[in-house]
Formats: C-alpha cells, structure tokens, sequence
C-alpha cells in the first residue's frame, strides 16, 4: 500500500500504476465490495455451480472461489473476499481481506486483478471502499451493481467521467439480471495482453486510513461525475412502516416465527421419516446380497445405519437453510434483528443471534452456520455456544418414548392440557433456560465483550431468486455432508467396533456393553442401569440412536412409542431414573454433527472441546438433581 | 449541540463529532456517520430501541448506548 505522507489536506497525489505480480498474465482475480452490494450475486453468476468453500487458515472467515466458468473464462480463479466498508483492520473480514490482497494469505494465491462492486444506488458512499483498494496498484474494474435499478430510479451515473477520476475502467452491471458482464470479459482480455507502454496516470487519493478524508473524497469525485442518486425505494418505506410498526411488526414477526415452525414440523418431519425409510430399506436390500457375514454387519448395521440416523436429519436441515436464505435474499433477516435486540440484549447477544437460535429448535446445524451474520466475534461465538441447548428434533424420539412409558395421560388444569404435554413443554422450557443462562453466563466471563457496538444494516427489501436460495441450499447442503460426514464416518465405525468385539457375543458382552456396566456406578446416582448406560454411549453419534439401542437390549421393537419397549423400559426404571434421562438429554451434547460444525465455524478443537465438556457436565448434574428431588417427593 | 440518541422520529441533524474509541469511530464513519453528513432519524423499533437513521441514502439502526456518543447539531428545518 502507498504511504502517504501529507497529512492535514486530505488529498495526496500518488503513482496508480505499481508494476503488477505477474506482469501481462492475469490467473487469479479477487471480488471485493461493501457489504450488501451484490457481490455474493455476483459471484454465483460469474462461477456458477462449480464453486469451492473453505475457511481461511487460522481465522473464521469463509473463503469462496471458483472458476470464471459463467463468463467462459475457466482458466482464471475468481476469489470472492468478505464484504468489508474499508481495509483498516479493526475486523477479521477485513484483516483477511488485506491479507489476500497482498498475497499474504497461505494457500491462497495474490491476486492479479481487482473486481470492485459498488452499489450504485449508493454510490457516495460507496466509492470510499474505492480509495484503499486503488491505491493497492492491481489492475481494477469498478463495476456498478444494480444499474438498471438505479436508472428506473431516476439515477445517473456517468461511467467515463468516473473512469476518469479513478483512473480505471468503469462499468454498469446487473448482477441479478447478469447484464453487462461483457465488460469484465473485455477487462480480463485487455489486461492479459502484454501491458502496452500505457501512460502512468496521476491519481488523487485520500490520506490512507482516515474515513473523513475517503468520505470527502468520494463526495468530490460524486459531485464531479455529476452522480445522481436515485430516489430511495418506496415500497421498502411502505413496508417497513408495517413490518416495523409498532404493532403490525411483531404481530408478523410472530406469523413468521410459527410459520418456520410449521413448515420444519409438518413438511420436514414426514419428509425426514420417509427419507429414513428409504434408506433402511435400502440398506436391508444391499444386506441381503451381502449375506450374513461380519462385513454385511459392519457396512449395513454399522455404517448403513449409523450414518442414516444422521442422514434422516437432511430434509429439515436443507429447509431450514431455504428458510434463511429466504430471509436474509429478502432483507428480513435484519428487521428481525431489529425487533428481537431489544430482548436478545437483555441476555447480553445482540438481534442478530434471533433467528439463529430459533432455527435451532429444529436442529443446531443450520442454526450454527447461519451465525456468520453476526459480525462480533465474541456474540458469535456465544450464540453457537448455547444453540444446541434448544431442543432440536433429534431429542424427540426418546422424549416420546419416555413419556408415554413413564408419564400417566391425565389432564391438568381443569382438561385444558395433558400432563404429557405438560411434560413435554417443560422440556422445551428447560432447553430455553439452559441456552439463555448459558449465555449470560458466556458474556459476563470468557466471552464478555468490550465495547463492540450494535450496527444493522437494513437493506432494501428485495425479491429473492430461485437461482440464488437454491444455490445457497446445495452449497450449505455440501459444506454439512462433507464436514460432518468424515467425522459420523468415524464414529460409527468405532461404536460397530465397540460392539461387535468381541465377535460373535451379543451387546452387552460387547466392550461398549462391558463398558456400559463398568459406568453404572457412576450414572446410578442419576437412576440409570447399565443398559442406560451403553444407550448414552452409543448415541454420541445422534440423540435418536438410544432408542434403536435400547430395542436391542430389551429386544423389544424399538419404534417410537412401541409398547413393548415401553414396558420393559417401566419394568426396569424408576419415573425419577426416566425423568432424569430425558433432562439429561435436554443438557447433554449427543450429537457429532454439531460437534463437527462448531469445530469449522470456530476453526478449533478447543469450542467443541469446552461444549461438550460443560453440556455433559451440566447434564449429568441436571440429571442426578431431577432423581434426587423425584425420589424425595415419592417417598 | 446535542446527542444523536435526544432527537426525535422525523428530525433531521448534521453529525459533529464521534465521542466513540478510535476503532467503533473509524466503523462508524465508513458506514456514513462521519462529519458533516446529514442524518434522518427513520423510526425506532417496536421496542422502542435501536434507532434507524437514515445517512447517505442508507438505513442504518443504532442502538441507545451507541447514538448517545455521536454529536450532532439538529437542522431546524426539518426532514427534507
């Protein structure tokens, strides 16, 4: 970067045209734009599907990129940066974003030229990101986003006059209608010939790292250009003035709430049973040509099956991202954020950390990864912290199980509500508690947070694409399966293992069976046995799996509610033993899936490693308390 | 002179200063709160806090603890 060395007249004069990396030879190209310019529009046109994800080294920046497939330019990596105001370095996005864009990045090849994407509706402001990035001397195209908007608008923005103050080519693009995509084929053939002995342009550009100086000289080269602003969206006016009414807001707020709800439990459910059938079947069929050997037990009871449990969980996951993608493409997700702060601060997370939670009633997959629109690190963290204590669907099998053996079916409350519902939603209660203490708990200590103020941004309402959400889903879609899949892999390899070494004895002579007994003393103060015990420690992989286990050791047809199973389950328990195992499967983190995503959000071992910890901890207490207390009230 | 948070629904003010650290400031002024550009006060939302202004065209909502730091010299005529 140029160093600057007048200081006080906001305006120094610099030499633009610093000889490039590879001089004539372009092969990588970075995407860089404010955020909600339509970048991420940008780069699905410009890649299409075949794009990669991964995270930075070291950090939890998210690293997207691809070929320039979608403008038949496949020799040529487009690497799409975070959305980021500017490149002084107050945050991770933009750390990284300088990073790579001085090829300091590991693994991450330096850049040969610069596609900058501007909102022009906003361009005023938009133009300060314009100043840093210049002066890094890369070959740049400026390209106006959502041009055509702008024009119905009444806008006007004068390309060449602006090509001219910034001293590089300028264009008008739509990345949502993919108009004027030309000029970034034209860019890359004209920058990929020899460089032509081109005059050295004097450029002037703002004293670096100070905002009032990039303000005032973005503000000057707007007015210069004649930039027009257009007219500010009416109906985004129009809507918010319902959608954030003081009333009408939250009532739609609430409408939204329970319709997620609704679609996850009433579509998803039957969705995941029968994607759960399926694939038992299958596994059955390619069981029976495999015989009846150790290795048609290894491949079907052991991975078949171990990975189905997890696998059945897809179709709510999948809806769950549409679900959010839908929101955020919208420009939902932020008034959201706006309604919940004021509650959501009272817990010390911010507005932003709603919708996340919320997703995590059905599963804390999704939940975790759509915490990547929370921008303070610390609040981040906290929310993916205290998501997998909302009760997902993956609790309920058993919780079913448990109380239909164990809870009599009376009405309370004068008939208005079932005891086991009562039940029930206590157990969701429980859940809720146990995430928001947590969280006090995570922001009053190793997680407090010094002064990082709240800022939201509340976009313009937009329709979202089909293209774009569907995208999203496959490539969210992509990321779980292949960061969960290795790791539920390995699980349910080693729980066959466990329990078929032994060969040839049954479960509980197994090593898991063996250690299941060698645990009971220490779960008996919570009123479990030791086939409790093999139950907990075979459904690390997935909270439901205890249930399949438990049908085989009571050889009992495990399905759900099955009423054999539930005798033999009230034959062998205590209601304070039954009750103590469902609030320890509210507490407790039986589950790889999420282990293995909060292992990539946070990029480190150590937060799957302090979560596992304290829910298990929490859980066993939690456990042995609800024992103790039912016992006393009994006796 | 007054705080950004005193002013109410449908005023209008040019921002002063930013009594805020260094590294919220310098955010901040990226985002368009830098001196000399003019803000709207949109609406408060349904609980009352955060705030969304309006500034260079943006909407942007701020809560009370932040608002209160920037100084601003309310425009006497009003919203546009």
């Amino acid at each position: 970067m140029n160093d600057c060395c007048s200081v006080g007249t906001g305006v120094a004069v610099v030499d633009t045209i610093a000889a490039p990396r590879a001089p004539g030879k372009i092969r990588t190209v970075a995407l860089v734009g404010p955020p909600n310019s339509g970048k991420s529009t940008l780069f699905n046109r410009l890649t299409g599907l075949r794009q990669k994800v991964a995270n930075y080294p070291g950090v939890t920046v998210e690293q997207h990129f691809g070929k320039l497939s979608g403008i038949g330019r496949s020799d040529l990596v487009l690497i799409d940066l975070p959305g980021i105001y500017s490149l002084d370095s107050y945050s991770e996005d933009a750390r990284v974003a300088v990073d790579v864009l001085h090829g300091a990045m590991p693994g991450t090849p330096a850049p040969d030229a610069i596609l900058l994407v501007l909102d022009s509706l906003h361009l005023r402001r938009q133009l300060m990101l314009a100043a840093p990035v210049l002066a890094l001397g890369l070959p740049t195209l400026v390209l106006l986003n959502m041009s055509d908007l702008m024009e119905t608008r009444g806008g006007e923005a004068d390309t060449l006059a602006l090509a001219k103050e910034l001293g590089v080519p300028v264009a008008k693009i739509s990345a949502t209608r993919g108009t004027g995509l030309d000029s970034i084929t034209h860019f890359l053939d004209s920058k990929s010939q020899p460089p032509q002995a081109s005059p050295t342009t004097r450029l002037e550009l703002p004293v670096m790292g100070n905002a009032r100086s990039y303000r005032q000289w973005a503000t000057g080269i707007s007015t210069r250009t004649k930039y027009k602003a257009p007219l500010s969206s009416e109906w985004t006016r129009k809507l918010d003035g319902i959608l954030l009414h003081r009333i009408w807001g939250p009532l739609f707020f609430l409408v939204v709430v329970i319709a997620v709800f609704q679609v996850v439990f009433t579509i998803g459910q039957p969705l995941s049973d029968g994607f759960g059938t399926i694939l038992n079947a299958g596994g059955d069929k390619i069981g029976g040509f495999l015989g009846n050997g150790w290795v048609e037990s290894l491949l079907i009871d052991g991975i078949w099956k171990g990975v189905a449990s997890v696998l059945v969980f897809l179709p709510q996951i999948l809806l769950l991202f549409l679900f959010i993608g839908v929101l955020e493409d919208s420009g939902y997700l932020a008034r959201a954020a706006l309604i919940s702060d004021r509650a959501m601060r009272s817990i010390g997370l911010n507005g932003k950390a709603f919708i996340p939670l919320l997703s995590a009633y059905a599963c804390a997959v999704p939940a975790i990864m759509a915490t990547r629109t929370i921008e303070n690190k610390r609040d981040r963290f906290a929310t993916i912290l205290v998501a997998p204590f909302m009760t997902c669907s993956a609790r309920l099998p058993i919780y079913l199980l448990m109380i239909a053996a164990f809870v009599p079916n009376k009405h309370i409350l004068g008939g208005f509500f079932g005891l086991q519902a009562a039940v029930m939603l206590s157990l969701y209660v429980l859940g809720f508690l146990a995430a928001f203490g947590t969280a006090w708990l995570l922001k009053s200590s190793i997680l407090r947070t010094a002064s990082a103020p709240f800022i939201l941004e509340l976009p313009q309402y937009r329709l979202p694409t089909v293209r774009s959400l569907s995208l999203r889903v496959t490539e969210r879609g992509k990321v779980f399966l292949k960061q969960a899949g290795t790791i539920i892999l390995c699980v349910t390899v080693a729980i066959w293992v466990f329990s078929h070494v032994p060969f040839h004895t049954d479960l509980p002579q197994s090593l898991i069976g063996r250690l299941g007994h060698a645990i009971e003393p220490i779960i008996r103060p919570l009123g479990f046995n030791w086939k409790i015990g093999i139950g907990l420690l075979s459904s690390v992989v997935a909270r439901e799996v205890i249930v399949g286990t438990l049908g085989t050791l009571y050889g009992a047809d495990p399905a759900t509610q099955s009423l054999g199973l539930q005798a033999a389950l009230r034959h062998d328990l205590t209601l304070a033993g039954a009750m103590a195992l469902v609030v320890f499967f509210a507490f407790a983190m039986q589950c790889t899936s999420t282990l293995a995503i909060v292992k990539r959000e946070t990029n480190s071992w150590k937060w799957p490693a302090i979560q596992f910890t304290y829910m298990s901890v929490l859980a066993y207490v939690a456990a042995f308390a609800t024992n103790q207390i039912i016992l006393l009230f009994i006796r | 002179m007054s705080a950004l948070s005193e002013l109410r629904v449908g005023t209008a003010a040019i921002v002063e200063s930013l009594d805020l650290p260094d590294e919220i400031g310098h955010h901040l002024m990226h985002m368009g709160f830098a001196p000399e550009a003019r803000v709207v006060v949109v609406r408060r939302a349904p609980a009352g806090d955060p705030t969304v202004y309006s500034i260079d065209g943006f909407e942007i909502a701020l809560r009370r603890e932040t608002a209160r730091f920037i100084r601003v010299a309310p425009q006497p005529e009003g919203p546009q």
